[in-house]
């Protein structure tokens, strides 16, 4: 199955990246008032002049979409037009932007103040940059940014106003809008609100699906939202959410526009702001509800160091080129194009894919710092119990092994090679000291033994999210060392098979396209095999003698994740005999967590994120062995758990 | 009324040797006496006497040419001077089938000449090939029946022995109709229609006349004007078109909007097949027998025979005909305009609106002025419209427009007309800038072969599409056009423009042109094929028609299938299955 000449093209070493810009350094260097007040003047897409939001808003009422949806609500509830016409204009003013240059020239001040005291640098590819450019100019873009940190839609326009770029329009959730004065700060900077959940609002998705198109259609702004719909907790890409997606390419496969440039952007932390709150919140602890109060409380977090900050303006997608040979959009023909309709299977697997497309994209050019290499390195360590920690030039020793092997694998690693491994080392554990403890040369998380169980995987959890950055670098590899370990012969096809499993089991985990899962295999082989970790023949497949320490970190890197499904598996097999809802199920594995953690059944503090434990739930659901009554019972259905299992209880006894 | 002697050929046993091909171009369009070219001081002018720009100096094309293509007047491409007669295969004859033939009388040629004549159509890749003196398979023999009859001994013959027939009317096809199908091992005869060229009868009362399928367009509508009377179907290849052509494409004129298309003129067709003649026994205006037998005779591109005398609807001619033409600030004004009037259904014999660039390419062909005075008329309008006005050079968009009718009708309607263009901010430019718009039709054909001369090969294509999706469908295949150029390498970008021709109560036919420059392209013609494909590839995913008028010939079959469906295309075979079981009519058209 694996040629290595079919993937020789595509050997994730000869990824040719951009380099980073530090934009940081001018702003400590002149004014920032004179920053803010600049003269702006971005290139416009053929030269359409910008719209007025209240130009905007009459544009979306008077089109033949709301004209048509407004019509067909007043048949259906008896309603008078004019009444239906109130609640769609009462729906746009809730939702749409009123971006101001004014505001958008404070938070240039603002941002350019808070970003110096946070950050050492932020780094941008300013080549990413002058593709935007281009793109903006040529076709309606959409900009989708990674989604880490609240700061990610503020940093994005304050790129975008530093390069003199259009500034975009955010598609935000609703729950900003709680914080009063900021939320209409946020209004005013060119987010436009949408509810969290409208879905039988046929009225509601009509208003927010032709004020996103009239913005786009006409080139107005670049529109920019989140694939991943919430912002990751644990840093890793979240499935994509595809509303918003179908919405954008809409005007494309009807033809309305002659393509639509969807740039994806990879926004990289080298600390993240949130970082314990997203821990706390994995663990059930109750986030604080956003509000103006609660963001200035957060301000102590202004006198830390957060590192630095890489952002990759990755190649502009057209749409038509990822359309092309995948759909055919004569089907449009028959039906007038202001009746809306549910897109077709075929368009809906065809917007599933290039969301799937965009997301790897975003994790592709993803940087990551050294940190997260040593982040994964302890984290295994603490797992097999290494209670006196690791001697610092080992850790050195390890992490440099790990930086060339994850090159290998094609990540984006910025490694400073100027520095020595050592330096390099010393340097990313002062940074996240709140994470790591180095007494007497040796190094290991900071979790103290008096400490709670919840206090301790805070701290593992937190680490973990490092770690996650890599590994979408890791799971293809990950998935086929663990198969390996898990077939019971060196069967290609038997390999392959529990390849297969593990990878359909995962895919609410991580991020793996649908219906890929030879090419993953073939990928994974491929990088195993170059780097001589594996002997793949038309038959078998053989590990190398020099390929063990390889192999054994990856089954490692997806012990966790093995373990967690595993656990959450028993759960459902001893404890939930009855019927259980959904709202009970959280804090009924959680318990059940607890008490294997106690007894040292399980090593992986990791299990307790919700996080893992919502996305397990939802892969048993999908393959059966669990089903959903009346919508909010979950029933266990022991038979097929049973028999839909076995090679996952293979895994387990072989581990 | 009998015919029009001087048009008239004895039956020889030689060629009749059509009046037609020996004053046109072998390898080109239209006249041979007709033509551009660079003169020696460099300005470009059009030869000939046939026509209102013919002997006149065209100061702004070489310019635009420049600015357009980046050709270089150094640069040239000529096309071979005469047919090399080696070029042409032997032709395989049917021994029996010409014995028997020699016995009807009807005249007949296998000169090589002759025969290449009628192998094309005008399609870029067949002038192409015989401008490099490149010539395929083409018809072994060459026929000229005289009458309905002659057509009838011939099919028998062609049955008989076994011999594949290509009907033959103008050669204006654009659509490879009348390529060769190369997989022909059987001799293949060219019917020529050109000597079946009479009007058998006129009838005043119901306002019919009664052809044969061979006379030309313009043959068609002199006679009849002769008598006071004209059919109105003026398709732009109307000088050399035929009556049959235009029953077998569907076809459809300029002015449709007062006169009908093709399918809306004609009142009885005879048509000799493999099987018999089929027509029908009556001429009843309207007729509720079953799915109306014209249908399968109109669009079925000689593939189930040929079709001999036509009865058409004619017309007193018009008292009065006006041009005029409209300027609008942009494309999406104008499109709005001709939506609107088409609304009121108020729509002149003609309106058609250009794009920006076919606006400026208009104006590249303006002769020179002859007098200080109307270069001074030029200047103030010129500056009335972009100054005063506002509108962008850039922008604008022009609509021509014709009228015809009762003088007191007209000058009505026009004013009903320009009230409506108001609306859309359309103001009125002129009789002048209107008539210039309909001469060019017939010109703007001559001008490919300039083109052709310095690296520059182009084509036309049409569709139909519905009104709301008119924008777009005009934007998204100019932008494809310019794309795909790019991505093949070409390296100065596509001249991609694109008119609407004729306004319906549900759309509009909308005509695109483009043309780039091909020096240093290793395969030219395969290239342009790649992009013209692309560029109908995004006219069907906008929602666009096949074909509005050109039909589907070779050159667009791959996509009847998905245009019909599975049950319309099978329903058309078993047609050409009943009507044509050995496929006699074997031009390997539309299926």
């Amino acid at each position: 199955m694996a040629s290595s000449n079919a993937y020789a093209q595509r050997d994730p070493m000869l990824k040719k990246r951009d380099d980073f810009e530090d934009i940081l350094e001018e702003r400590r260097n002149s004014s920032d008032l004179r920053y803010a007040l600049k003269c702006y003047t971005p290139a416009l897409y053929k030269g359409v002049a910008p719209c007025k939001s209240s130009m905007l808003k009459s544009m979306v009422l008077q089109s033949d979409q709301l004209h048509y949806v407004i019509q067909q609500v007043s048949k259906e509830t008896g309603r008078q037009t004019d009444n239906v016409q109130e609640e769609v204009s009462a729906i746009l003013d809730e939702m749409a932007h009123s971006l101001q240059l004014s505001t958008v020239r404070f938070f240039a001040f603002t941002l350019s103040k808070i970003f110096k005291s946070l950050f050492k640098s932020i780094r941008v590819n300013e080549e990413g940059i002058q593709r935007l450019q281009q793109a903006i100019q040529d076709h309606p873009v959409v900009l989708l940014p990674s989604h880490r940190s609240y700061m990610d839609f503020l940093l994005m326009s304050y790129l975008l106003y530093t390069y003199d770029l259009t500034l975009p329009v955010i598609a935000a959730g609703m729950d900003f809008m709680g914080m009063k004065f900021v939320g209409e700060m946020f209004r005013m900077s060119g987010a436009f609100f949408i509810r969290r959940s409208f879905g039988g609002n046929k009225l509601y998705w009509a208003v927010f699906s032709e004020y996103v198109k009239t913005m786009l259609k006409n080139g107005f702004a670049p529109v920019e939202f989140f694939l991943e719909g919430t912002r990751s907790r644990t840093s890793k890409s979240l499935i994509p959410k595809l509303g918003l997606l179908n919405i954008v390419m809409d005007p494309f496969l009807k033809g309305e526009v002659f393509d639509v440039h969807v740039v994806p952007v990879s926004i990289s932390y080298e600390r993240i702001l949130e970082e314990t709150l997203y821990a706390r919140e994995l663990l059930g602890i109750p986030k604080p509800k956003e509000s103006t109060s609660g963001l200035f409380k957060a301000r102590k977090v202004l006198s830390e160091d957060y590192g630095s900050i890489h952002v990759y303006f990755g190649q502009p997608v057209s749409v038509r080129s990822l359309a092309e040979g995948r759909v055919n959009r004569c089907q449009f023909n028959l039906v007038p194009r202001h009746i809306p309709g549910r897109p077709d299977e075929d368009i809906h697997s065809f917007v599933n894919d290039s969301a799937y497309k965009l997301v790897r994209a975003q994790e592709d050019n993803m940087v990551l710092k050294p940190w997260v290499l040593l982040a994964s390195l302890l984290l295994q360590k603490q797992a097999v119990g290494q209670e006196q920690g690791t001697a610092l030039d080992e850790l050195t020793a390890q992490a440099v092994w790990l930086r060339d092997l994850s090159r290998q694998y094609g990540a984006f690693l910025h490694w400073p090679d100027q520095m020595t491994p050592s330096e390099v080392v010393s340097s990313s554990l002062s940074l996240h000291r709140g994470l790591v403890r180095t007494c007497e040369g040796k190094v290991q998380l900071a979790l103290e033994h008096e400490e709670k169980l919840l206090s301790q995987a805070v701290i593992v959890l937190s680490c973990a999210s490092y770690r996650n950055q890599a590994l979408h670098v890791f799971l293809r590899p990950a998935l086929l060392a663990s198969a390996i370990h898990a077939a019971s012969s060196n069967q290609k096809q038997e390999v392959f098979n529990s390849f297969s499993f593990l990878r359909n089991m995962f895919s609410n985990e991580f991020i793996l396209c649908p219906g890929a899962t030879v090419q993953d295999f073939e990928e994974a082989c491929y990088l195993l095999v170059k780097t001589g970790t594996l002997q793949v023949t038309q038959k078998e497949v053989l590990v190398n003698e020099r390929g063990h320490r390889t192999l054994a970190f990856l089954v490692s890197m997806l012990d966790p994740f093995l373990q967690g499904y595993q656990v959450v598996c028993r759960f459902l097999c001893e404890e939930a005999t009855e019927t259980l809802t959904e709202k009970q199920f959280i804090p009924a594995i959680r318990k059940f967590i607890i008490k294997h953690l106690l007894a040292g059944r399980l090593r992986y503090a990791e299990v307790l994120s919700s996080d893992l434990q919502k996305n397990s739930l939802a892969a048993f659901l999908r393959l059966g062995a669990v089903e959903k009554i009346k919508g909010y019972q979950i029933s266990n259905v022991s038979p097929c758990l049973g028999g839909k299992l076995p090679t996952q209880k293979a895994v387990v006894a072989r581990l | 009324m009998y015919g029009c002697s001087n048009l008239m050929y004895c039956i020889s046993e030689h060629a009749p040797h059509s009046s037609l091909q020996e004053i046109m171009k072998w390898n080109g369009w239209g006249y041979s006496d007709t033509k551009f070219l660079f003169n020696k001081k460099g300005q470009a002018e059009f030869t000939g006497k046939r026509y209102k720009l013919s002997g006149m100096i065209i100061p702004a094309l070489k310019e635009w040419m420049e600015g357009t293509f980046g050709t270089n007047m150094q640069h040239k491409s000529l096309a071979t001077p005469a047919l090399t007669r080696t070029a042409v295969q032997p032709p395989t004859l049917n021994e029996a089938f010409v014995e028997e033939l020699k016995s009807t009388g009807v005249p007949f040629s296998h000169d090589a000449e002759d025969r290449v004549f009628r192998a094309h159509g005008h399609c870029l890749h067949e002038i192409f090939a015989l401008r490099e003196g490149k010539v395929g398979r083409v018809p072994d023999l060459v026929v000229w029946p005289n009458c309905h009859n002659d057509v009838v001994k011939i099919v028998e013959l062609a049955c008989k022995h076994n011999v594949c027939l290509i009907p033959y009317g103008g050669g204006t096809s654009v659509s490879s109709a009348l390529e060769c199908p190369q997989e022909e091992t059987r001799s293949i005869v060219s019917v020529d229609t050109s000597q079946m060229n009479r009007i058998l009868w006129i009838d005043e009362k119901n306002l019919t006349a009664h052809m044969e399928a061979g006379i030309v367009g313009q043959d068609l509508e002199r006679l009849l004007n002769e008598s006071g009377y004209c059919t109105g179907h003026e398709p732009d290849s109307m000088e050399f078109s035929s009556l049959g052509g235009w029953v077998a494409t569907r076809a459809s004129g300029m002015k449709k909007n007062i006169y009908g298309n093709i399918e809306d003129l004609v009142i009885h067709v005879k048509m000799v097949t493999p099987q018999g003649v089929v027509e029908k026994s009556c001429q009843g205006p309207r007729m509720s027998t079953g799915p109306d037998i014209h249908h399968f005779i109109m669009g079925s591109e000689g593939t189930l025979g040929v079709v001999t005398e036509v009865t058409m609807k004619i017309r007193p001619m018009p008292e009065y005909q006006k041009y005029g033409s409209v300027v609008f600030p942009n494309f999406e004004q104008g499109v709005a305009c001709l939506r609107e009037v088409a609304r009121q259904r108020c729509a002149p014999a003609s309106i058609r609106l250009m794009d920006n660039e076919q606006f400026k390419f208009g104006h590249a062909l303006k002769p020179q002025v002859s007098s200080m005075f109307t270069s001074f008329l030029e200047g103030l309008k010129k500056f009335y419209i972009t100054k005063f006005k506002g509108f962008d050079p850039d922008c604008l968009c022009v609509a021509t427009l014709l009228f015809e009718g009762n003088r007191e009708k007209v000058l009505q309607h026009e004013k009903q007309v320009y009230d409506i263009a108001a609306k859309f901010g359309g103001l009125a430019a002129g009789e002048d800038n209107g008539q210039r718009g309909y001469m060019l039709t017939f010109v703007i054909a001559y001008l490919r072969d300039l083109g052709m001369d310095y690296y520059v090969i182009g084509e036309s294509f049409e569709t139909s599409v519905p009104w709301d999706r008119v924008l777009d469908i005009c934007r998204n295949v100019k932008a494809r056009i310019i794309r795909e150029c790019k991505d093949k390498g070409v390296q100065f970008q596509p001249f991609s423009t694109c008119r609407v021709t004729q306004t319906y109560d549900a759309g509009a036919c909308v005509y695109f042109y483009f043309a780039f420059n091909y020096r240093g392209l290793s395969d030219p013609v395969h290239m342009f094929e790649e992009v013209e494909h692309a560029a109908r590839e995004e006219i069907l995913a906008n929602g666009g028609s096949l074909s509005h008028h050109h039909g589907v010939g070779k050159l667009r079959k791959a996509w009847m299938r998905e245009t019909v469906s599975d049950v319309g295309m099978g329903m058309l075979k078993s047609v050409k299955d009943y009507v044509d079981p050995n496929n006699i009519f074997g031009n390997g058209n539309l299926l």
